[in-house]
């Protein structure tokens, strides 16, 4: 296996943005990714997209994509696997440059999501759910995570102001980061004022709809040098898992399975331990979210996720910076361009190019991205080359 | 909702009916194929228990398409008396009245309306006991 390095990363604008369709935005990415880079050719396309179908109309993206930026001819397909198809996609372009099937590998994750109504988005993000056995009998997402987090409070005393300080620190972090969706502070009383959505979960708690794109350019490590323009960040370990697809049919509601083994592997290939993990973003498409995902990757012990955030150990400058980004939660959540979003923030970072919001001198970072309600996971650590 | 696709759950959520592995004993709803504790594909068919207690709980306060003149429900992951749980709505309970342990029982209820043509989706849901 050969050693793999991100030489390029870019996002497109993120919002609701009504003038721009699937490929606009995905052109928009990519172009920024390869102006990082000196590459002249792409080897091999890899498409992140949950449901291009059900939100825009249009699957085939593979054909969609490789013709939309000019290079129709060139190898493409999407991985799809939830709202964590983002990061799948950055494994399957890994995993060939790796392997020594092409060089240039290109990475665009990305969902165009404001072209349907309400109803239309919950029924589409639903279909990461057990349509049969959960959305039959009336669950949305925002409700199974408040299950989760109903029990997490029952067995381990989270609190509701807990879940507050993860919006709260994300929306602050997003505040200091000009690709993000929402820029605007908010506190802990506005938090638990939103309108209620599916208790104990509020507008505040939950991730937005979100149109836009991410990319991402990988090449082998030693032709790094030869094809980028900035210092390379090396792929240092992915880890992927799954878990049962139906919230009910896990011994324990308030574990996810799936990130445990995802970073255990990881950690494992990458011969780190959570400690040195230098920064991380992770899934928080509602704020208990985040609390569970910090306990699942060993920054925090097991039910003591909130009293992490509470400690201000997850906020930049802490002990382990969470979301620096602005999480799904500020930078917003266009829900297949989440998971190589969150490869491009730790590429920044591990570059020193974060500006107001730069953890110092990061060496390692580590992206965690999740599909449904952890039924897939994928953990991807980068470092500095 | 397909008729089809309706008609072919209709064991499960009219009957609450479970494949048991005939090799280790483990229960599966839906039921399945194959069995991931032992690999046995060898199942008889059983009914689950028809009481159990809220293992955890929310209140759907902006509802999906079909179950908007329901809201706000209480939905619940319900742990059967046999150990089995199942995701459904707590009905004839009050956001205020439910509660972690809560007990119940299920009943056969509508759950609701869906497409043009109205098919009434039957299935099961609890009420306190």
């Amino acid at each position: 296996m050969r050693e793999v390095a991100v030489i390029g990363a870019g996002m497109s604008r993120w919002g609701e943005l009504w003038h721009q369709d699937l490929r606009d935005l995905s052109c928009e990415a990519v172009l920024k990714a390869l102006a990082e880079t000196k590459a002249d050719r792409v080897d091999s396309i890899h498409v992140g997209c949950m449901t291009g179908g059900l939100f825009a109309g249009q699957e085939h993206l593979a054909s969609v994509m490789a013709d939309c930026l000019g290079f129709a001819g060139v190898p493409a397909s999407r991985s799809e696997s939830a709202c964590a198809s983002g990061g799948v996609a950055f494994k399957a372009a890994y995993a060939e440059v790796a392997a020594g099937l092409c060089d240039v590998a290109l990475v665009v994750g990305v969902e165009k999501m404001t072209d349907v109504g309400g109803d239309e988005a919950t029924y589409a993000l639903g279909t990461a759910a057990d349509q049969e056995y959960e959305c039959y009998n009336g669950a949305t997402f925002p409700g199974l995570y408040a299950m989760m987090a109903v029990r997490h409070m029952h067995e381990f005393g989270t609190t509701r102001r807990q879940l507050s300080q993860v919006a709260v620190k994300n929306h602050s972090n997003g505040l200091l980061n000009p690709e993000a969706q929402y820029h605007a502070k908010i506190t802990a009383e506005e938090v638990e004022s939103s309108a209620h959505v599916a208790d104990p979960l509020r507008l505040l708690d939950c991730s937005p709809i979100t149109d836009g794109a991410a990319a991402l350019v990988l090449c082998p490590l030693d032709m790094a040098k030869k094809l980028g323009k900035k210092a390379p960040v090396k792929v240092l370990a992915i880890g992927h898992a799954t878990d049962t697809i139906a919230l009910h049919s896990r011994k324990d509601v308030c574990r996810l399975a799936a990130v445990e083994k995802a970073a255990e592997r990881a950690y494992k290939a990458a011969s780190l331990k959570p400690e040195d993990i230098d920064l991380a973003e992770v899934h928080d498409c509602f704020t208990i979210a985040e609390i569970m995902v910090t306990e699942a990757l060993g920054f925090a012990r097991r039910g003591e996720g909130g009293k992490l955030v509470a400690s201000g150990a997850t906020a930049i400058g802490g002990k382990i910076p969470v979301n620096t980004s602005g999480g799904l939660k500020s930078k917003g959540h266009p829900v297949g361009a989440t998971g190589v979003a969150q490869l491009v923030e730790l590429a920044v970072q591990l570059r020193g190019e974060a500006g107001g919001r730069q953890v110092k001198k990061p060496s390692a970072g580590l992206a965690q991205n999740m599909g449904g309600t952890g039924g897939s996971s994928i953990v991807s650590i980068l470092g500095v080359a | 909702m397909q008729p089809q696709r309706y008609w072919r759950e209709i064991p499960q959520r009219y009957r609450l009916e479970a494949g048991r592995c005939r090799r280790c004993g483990k229960v599966f709803m839906p039921p399945r194929g194959l069995c991931d504790s032992c690999r046995s594909t060898e199942f008889e068919t059983i009914r689950l228990a028809d009481r159990g207690k809220v293992h955890t709980y929310t209140v759907i306060r902006v509802p999906p398409a079909g179950f908007a003149a329901q809201s706000p429900y209480v939905l619940a992951v319900v742990e059967l008396d046999d150990g089995v749980r199942l995701t459904m709505q707590v009905a004839d309970c009050g956001p205020d009245e439910v509660r972690v342990g809560l007990p119940v029982r299920v009943e056969f209820r509508k759950i609701n309306e869906v497409g043009k043509s109205g098919v009434i989706c039957y299935g099961y849901k609890v009420v306190p006991a």
